[in-house]
């Protein structure tokens, strides 16, 4: 019973990708494309409850369950919205039905994709899915035809490639250094299996193969300074896969690293893994923090902030102890669910005014209310403001930080102040002020994702179950 | 067969793919870097099957067979297509001279071979030189990437890097996977062809030099 329901959070977004690209209605297409990732998530819920024992290619631990369950949740709430964002983009003209389809399908392969990369036992298992799922998001980001579009999707297909290609010759030195020990075969490409007898891997070999993961699914994660496709592809697609992508595909590709970094952790005689992430995350978060200011484009500004997001929360992990584990873990629940109501926002905003350009973008709060103030909100929680969720988060990590390294904990807090600056300035001019004419258009929009995804924010930021807490806390020491 | 051939037959072909990147480096004309990327392609699949013949893998004649008829024949004829009809036979486009680069990839390749060799002392000597030639060439492919503007180029310097990781795959004894692994990197390389064709990227936006690329971000003052 258990296997079967692991076999249906894969098969149920295959077999959507496949219905969906045959069905030639896209009206049907957009509601079908819900039901196929609300029927994900219900797996994935239930999926929570009984675990299956891990088979030599699929796993379920403690903790790819809080990515499959965080993955098919923003699956289902970006398909909601991606239906009226869709809907408007065929009524203006911007896409054909035919696209249409190839997008669904698309859409619902990245979700095969990303499950599958979170679900795998196997190491080059979890490379072919990342890899899926890069490949079909390349597509979707080049799917407007526009030079710039393509531009986009070419840049991000090769930087991409290139990430993926030294994430495979790491992959086949942690085989080889397996080999030696478990012997040839599947075993030595388990994760189980790795973790258990990592003691006594050849130290030099693993170390080798970790800095080639690292800046392998490095890239993918969107450290600096291997971002540079990131903010291209997030500006020039469709906004729903610009949600996507900041809020799943970045989150698998670091829960690659984390997953070779308890291997490396396994093993007292090799490098410590913490440092190297650590700088790469204070770098990105610096280096993002200082580039949200001059953004001229809005959905490039959210796109800065998800690399320093992503450099937060490598940073969290390479502290590592059980409190910064926690912090990063929850920190990238919350931004996931944040920075995807940020987008759908931006989506609709975007619709109606007809431009990304933020300077003609003015008095949301008093042309539109409902999406300016959900824009606030949300802009107000990825900044970090108390109450919400992520100042908590963010609290927490610099606080764990500052009883260790004092000096990092002060040059993470400046960058999160800076980063704080940019963008309520950038918030000043969006939603507040005098409104301009353009595209005064009420606009139809679905806000039932925005509004959860914003409640969970803000919840979690006053209370958090203590169930979600005690399973967070045990996936944190899981990681040490 | 002795150990002792099988060895130096499967040396000989390492060696020879990381010769046959150097040659890829100093082409100055599309079709003659076409078609040393079809001998690279002949190299490396004919690595391959000497593998699966002494190690017994059977399996491993697939990636060979992949790799001779997509990436030694097909892609090449698909490219010498795009380079026609496109008009860029004779452009390569090089950021940086080309003794420069041979230089740079010199440079490259006694690297790998110096951090490869201390590391992998415990994997058999089989394997460790194969690990160092297979870093060698996935270096020299970046450089290739990296020193070509021409869309063309950094393409073929990517499958080049493949080939360095199918050789790497290959030479690690009995990993699983391998076949698959290649199929997915075919499909990859297949999509680019087929995107650099159907979009004409060329047209679009000639290269993908990143000062170009600043003119659609809509960000320049």
């Amino acid at each position: 019973m258990s296997a079967l329901i692991l076999g249906a959070v894969l098969l149920v977004p295959a077999l959507g990708a496949a219905l969906l690209a045959v069905l030639p209605d896209d009206r049907i297409g957009a509601r079908l494309n819900v039901v196929v990732s609300f029927l994900t998530l219900a797996c994935a819920l239930v999926l929570l409850g009984e675990r299956p024992a891990p088979g030599p290619f699929l796993i379920v631990d403690d903790l790819n369950a809080v990515f499959i369950l965080l993955s098919t949740l923003v699956g289902f709430t970006t398909s909601v919205f991606s239906a009226s964002y869709i809907a408007h983009e065929l009524d203006v003209g911007h896409l054909t039905p035919a696209y249409l389809r190839f997008y669904h399908a698309m859409y619902q392969t990245l979700m095969f994709g990303m499950n599958l990369a979170l679900l795998s036992n196997n190491v080059g298992l979890m490379w072919v899915a990342v890899e899926l799922a890069t490949l079909t998001t390349v597509l979707m980001v080049g799917i407007y035809r526009t030079p710039a579009a393509l531009e986009a999707a070419w840049k991000y297909f090769l930087l991409g490639s290139v990430g993926i290609a030294l994430a495979l010759f790491g992959t086949i030195l942690v085989y080889l250094a397996a080999r030696a020990v478990v012997g040839e075969g599947l075993d030595a490409m388990a994760w189980d299996v790795l973790v258990q007898h990592a003691r006594h891997f050849d130290p030099a070999l693993l170390n080798l193969a970790f800095v080639f993961l690292l800046l392998g699914y490095g890239t993918k994660v969107g450290l600096v300074p291997l971002h540079a496709w990131l903010p291209d592809a997030h500006a020039e697609g469709p906004t729903p896969i610009s949600a996507v992508l900041s809020g799943l595909l970045l989150n698998v590709a670091l829960f690659a690293v984390l997953r070779f970094k308890s291997v490396m952790s396994a093993n007292p005689a090799a490098l410590a893994p913490g440092p190297l992430m650590v700088t790469l995350g204070l770098v990105s978060v610096v280096f993002a923090s200082l580039m949200l200011y001059r953004r001229q484009d809005i959905k490039r500004l959210f796109a800065y902030s998800s690399i320093e997001h992503m450099g937060i929360i490598t940073f969290a992990f390479g502290m590592g102890g059980t409190l910064a584990n926690f912090a990063g873990l929850l920190h990238m629940t919350l931004h996931s669910l944040t920075k995807s109501a940020i987008f759908f926002c931006v989506g609709h905003i975007s619709q109606v005014k007809g431009t990304q350009r933020m300077a003609e973008i003015r008095g949301l709060t008093a042309s539109h209310p409902a999406l300016g103030w959900s824009l606030v909100l949300g802009v107000a929680a990825i900044a970090g403001l108390p109450p919400l969720g992520l100042f908590m988060t963010e609290f927490l990590i610099i606080t764990s930080t500052f009883a260790r390294e004092p000096a990092l904990a002060v040059i993470l807090g400046l960058s999160l102040v800076v980063a704080l600056g940019a963008l309520l300035a950038r918030l000043n001019g969006l939603a507040f002020g005098e409104p301009d004419e353009r595209g005064g258009g009420p606009a139809k929009a679905s806000f039932a994702p925005i509004a959860l995804h914003l409640a969970l924010v803000a919840a979690a930021g006053v209370w958090l179950p203590p169930a979600l807490v005690g399973w967070f806390q045990h996936v944190a020491t899981l990681l040490n | 067969m002795t150990g002792q051939l099988a060895f130096d037959v499967a040396h000989l072909f390492a060696g020879g793919l990381v010769l046959v990147s150097f040659l890829l480096l100093y082409q100055d004309r599309m079709t003659g870097l076409v078609n040393i990327f079809a001998l690279h392609a002949l190299v490396v699949s004919l690595s391959v099957a000497w593998q699966a013949a002494i190690q017994d893998a059977s399996h491993l004649y697939i990636t060979a067979a992949i790799a001779l008829v997509v990436k030694a024949i097909v892609i090449p004829l698909a490219l010498h297509r795009i380079i026609v009809r496109l008009g860029i036979h004779r452009t390569i486009e090089p950021v940086v001279s080309i003794g420069q680069t041979m230089l740079a990839g010199i440079g490259l390749v006694a690297l790998s071979i110096m951090v490869m060799l201390p590391i992998t002392a415990q994997a058999g000597t089989l394997a460790r030189e194969d690990l160092a030639f297979a870093l060698s060439v996935i270096l020299l492919g970046m450089l290739m990437m990296i020193a070509r503007r021409n869309a063309v180029s950094q393409v073929i310097g990517f499958m080049s890097i493949e080939n360095g990781l199918i050789l790497a795959a290959t030479g690690a004894k009995g990993m699983p996977l391998v076949v698959e692994i290649s199929v997915a990197f075919s499909i990859l390389v297949a999509l680019i062809v087929i995107g650099i064709f159907l979009f004409r990227i060329r047209e679009r936006f000639e290269t993908v030099d990143v000062h170009l690329l600043h003119e659609h971000r809509g960000e320049q003052p």
